[in-house]
C-alpha cells in the first residue's frame, strides 16, 4: 500500500526539514506559532469578494519559502488532502450566487469571485501551517504550547502519538504487505479477517504501550518529559521577526496595499 | 470530514475552540483523578494506533468500495470517554500539522465534530448504558454500529452548520444537510461494522481491555445516569441553540427564493449573528468594497490590482534576496 509508504515518507521528510539549522528554524517556536495563527486568522477573515486584498497576503508564504529555502513543489502535495473538499464547496457558488460585481467596467459573477477567494484562502492557510511545521520540530512546537499553558498531560500525549505514528505505520505496512502477498489481486482486507487482522495489531500496540510505560518509569518518568524543562531563549531578533510580521499582516489585512501601489504607479504613468 | 481553515469564519472557529477546550479540560481533570499514570502512554500509543489503522482499506462485501475504522468509537470503547477524547485530540493535532488534514484554526471544529461526538456521545450515551448489564457479542456489534452511525451523523450535521454559519457556501442549508447526511449514514454503517469486528476480536482475546467490562462486575454505576442526563441536556441545548440561530437567519430557504422573485440581487442578512458579524467585518475592513463598485480610477481596478500585486511580490522577493545575501556574507566572515 503506497499510501502508508507515502505517510511514512512525509513524516520523515518533515522531520528532516524541521531539524535543519537554518535561520528561520532558529526563530523562537512561540513566535512562529503565533504568527501562523494570526496569518491564518487574517486570511480567513477577508470578505468573500475581496480577491485583490486577499492576494496581498501572498507575501508571507513567499518570504518564508525563500528564507527557509523550502521546496514550494513539495508543499503542494499537502494541498491534495484539503483542497478537493474546499473546491467542492466553492464550485457551487458560481451556480448559486447570480449577483454580479463591476470590475474595470466588466461585470463579473460574484459567485466566481467567492469561489476564487475560498480556494485562495484554502491554499494560503495550508501553506502557512506547512511553513510552521517544516521549520519547527514538533518538540519545539510542544514547548511553545507549554508556554501557552497547555497541560502537560496533553503535550505528553501529542509527543507520544507523534513518536509512535511511524512505528505503528511501519507495522501496518508489514501486516498489509504480508496480507497482500498471501491474497493477491484483492483491493483491501476481506470481511472475514477485519477483526483479527486489526485486532492483532491493536493487542500488540497495547502491549507495546505497556512496555513503553514501564521503560519510561525506569528512566524516571513522573508525568512529563525532562527536555521540556530546557528553556529556549527568547532573543531580540525573535521580537523583531514577530513585530515585523504582525505589522505586515495587519497592514495587508486593513489596507488594500497592492491596489494602492498599483494606483500610484498608474497615476505616475498617466 | 476534516474541515479546512478556509471553511470556517474566525468567530465560528473561536466558538468551537472554546467548546472543545472545555471538554478537554473536563477530560484532563477526569484522567488526572484516575491515579493510574499508565493511561497517558497508553493513550499516546493508542492514538498512533488509530492513525495507523485508518490507513488499512477494508473491502466492503457486495460493493466495490472500501471503508476505514472509526477512531473515536474504538478509542472510547477501549480507554473510556475521557482518555479516548484526549487520544483523539492527539491524533487530530498530528494529522493537522503533519499531513495538512484539517487546519490549525479549524482544529477546534474538528475536535468537536469527530472527537467529542465519538467519545462523549458514543461512549457515555451508547456504549456505557448498553454494557451496564453485561457485555455480549450482539451488544458490542449493536453499540458499535449505532454509535458510529449516530456520531458520524452528528459530526456531518455540525460540519454543515459550521460551514453555513461561516457564510462560506451559497448552498441553502437544507440542501447542504440533505447532501451530507445520507452519505455519512452509509459511511457510518460500514465504519460501525469494522469497529465492531475489531472490538469483538478484543472481547474474545482480551475482554478485560474493554471499557466498562470490569465496572459491570463491580456493579459500579455511580455517576453514569446523572452524567448521561447532563450531557443529554447540554447536547439538546447546544443543538437547539444552533438550530434556532440558523433558523432565525435562514428559515427554510424560502426567504432566498422570495428575494430571487422580487428581483433583489443583494441577500439581506436578517439574523442577529449575521448583523453582529457584519459590523465586525465592517470594522475590520476599512475599505470594504474598494475593488469593485467604488473605483473611479481610469486605469481600472484590475490593472491597479495586478500592477500593485506584481510590485509587492517583486519588492518582497528582492528584500528576501538582500536579506539572504547579507546572511551568507556574515556566515562566510
Amino acid at each position: 500500500m503506497s499510501k502508508i509508504n507515502n505517510a511514512i515518507y512525509e513524516i520523515h521528510a518533515i522531520d528532516a526539514l524541521a531539524s535543519k539549522d537554518r535561520w528561520v528554524n532558529r526563530i523562537h517556536p512561540l513566535v512562529k506559532l503565533i504568527i501562523t495563527v494570526v496569518y491564518i486568522l487574517a486570511v480567513v477573515s477577508f470578505p468573500k469578494y475581496d480577491v485583490i486584498g486577499l492576494a496581498g497576503m501572498v507575501i508571507y508564504p513567499i518570504a518564508v519559502f525563500m528564507l527557509s529555502e523550502l521546496s514550494f513543489w513539495d508543499s503542494l502535495r499537502r494541498l491534495r488532502v484539503v483542497l478537493p473538499f474546499v473546491c467542492l464547496i466553492g464550485i457551487l457558488n458560481p451556480l448559486l450566487d447570480k449577483n454580479t460585481v463591476l470590475i474595470a467596467g466588466t461585470e463579473i459573477s460574484a459567485g466566481v469571485l467567492s469561489m476564487i477567494t475560498l480556494i485562495i484562502k484554502g491554499i494560503f492557510s495550508v501553506l502557512a501551517s506547512y511553513l510552521l511545521i517544516a521549520t519547527t520540530s514538533i518538540e519545539k512546537l510542544c514547548y511553545a504550547l507549554r508556554l501557552l499553558h497547555i497541560p502537560k498531560v496533553m503535550i505528553t500525549q501529542f509527543l507520544l502519538t507523534y513518536r509512535y505514528i511511524t512505528v505503528l505505520l511501519e507495522e501496518v505496512n508489514r501486516i498489509t504487505q504480508a496480507y497482500s502477498l498471501r491474497a493477491p489481486g484483492q483491493k483491501g482486507v476481506q470481511f472475514k479477517v477485519w477483526g483479527s487482522l486489526t485486532g492483532q495489531l491493536l493487542l500488540r500496540s497495547m502491549d507495546r504501550a505497556n512496555n513503553v510505560y514501564e521503560n519510561m518509569l525506569l528512566r524516571g518518568y513522573q508525568g512529563d518529559f525532562m527536555h521540556m524543562r530546557e528553556r529556549i531563549a527568547f532573543r531580540w531578533h525573535d521580537m523583531i521577526y514577530f513585530l515585523f510580521w504582525a505589522s505586515m499582516i495587519l497592514l495587508f489585512r486593513m489596507y488594500p496595499v497592492m491596489w494602492i501601489i498599483g494606483n500610484l504607479i498608474g497615476g505616475m504613468l498617466a | 470530514m476534516h474541515m479546512a481553515d478556509a471553511l470556517v469564519a474566525p468567530a465560528v472557529a473561536g466558538t468551537l475552540y472554546i467548546c472543545s477546550t472545555t471538554a478537554a479540560a473536563y477530560s484532563i481533570k477526569q484522567v488526572r483523578l484516575d491515579t493510574d499514570t499508565k493511561k497517558v502512554p497508553v493513550m499516546g500509543v493508542m492514538g498512533a494506533f488509530v492513525f495507523a489503522a485508518q490507513m488499512i482499506n477494508f473491502t466492503v462485501p457486495g460493493t466495490g468500495s472500501s471503508g476505514h475504522l472509526c477512531g473515536g468509537m474504538l478509542l472510547s470503547a477501549l480507554l473510556g470517554p475521557y482518555a479516548g477524547f484526549m487520544a483523539m485530540i492527539g491524533v487530530l493535532f498530528v494529522q493537522c500539522l503533519l499531513f495538512g488534514d484539517g487546519g490549525l484554526l479549524a482544529l477546534g471544529c474538528n475536535i468537536w465534530n469527530m472527537a467529542f461526538y465519538g467519545c462523549f456521545i458514543g461512549a457515555l450515551l451508547i456504549w456505557k448504558p448498553m454494557m451496564r448489564s453485561g457485555v455480549s457479542k450482539t451488544k458490542i456489534t449493536a453499540a458499535s454500529i449505532i454509535g458510529c452511525v449516530l456520531t458520524l451523523q452528528l459530526g456531518a450535521f455540525s460540519v454543515a452548520v459550521e460551514t453555513f454559519v461561516s457564510g462560506i457556501t451559497e448552498l441553502p442549508f437544507v440542501t447542504f444537510i440533505a447532501a451530507m447526511l445520507p452519505i455519512h449514514l452509509a459511511i457510518g454503517f460500514v465504519e460501525g461494522l469494522i469497529t465492531a469486528a475489531v472490538l469483538l476480536f478484543v472481547y474474545e482475546a482480551r475482554p478485560e481491555l474493554l471499557f466498562c467490562h470490569c465496572e459491570t462486575e463491580r456493579k459500579d454505576g455511580r455517576f453514569s445516569f446523572k452524567n448521561t442526563l447532563v450531557i443529554l441536556a447540554a447536547t439538546s441545548v447546544l443543538i437547539g441553540g444552533v438550530l434556532s440561530l440558523t433558523a432565525s437567519s435562514y428559515p427554510d430557504g424560502l426567504e432566498w427564493s422570495i428575494e430571487r422573485l422580487t428581483g433583489t440581487t443583494q441577500l439581506e442578512a436578517t439574523g442577529e449573528i449575521q448583523k453582529a458579524a457584519g459590523s465586525v467585518q465592517e470594522f475590520t475592513s476599512l475599505l470594504p468594497d474598494y475593488g469593485f463598485k467604488g473605483s473611479e480610477s481610469e486605469l481600472g481596478t484590475a490593472f491597479s490590482g495586478i500592477v500593485g500585486g506584481l510590485v509587492v511580490v517583486i519588492v518582497c522577493v528582492g528584500i528576501c534576496y538582500i536579506f539572504k545575501f547579507f546572511r551568507k556574507k556574515k556566515r562566510h566572515e
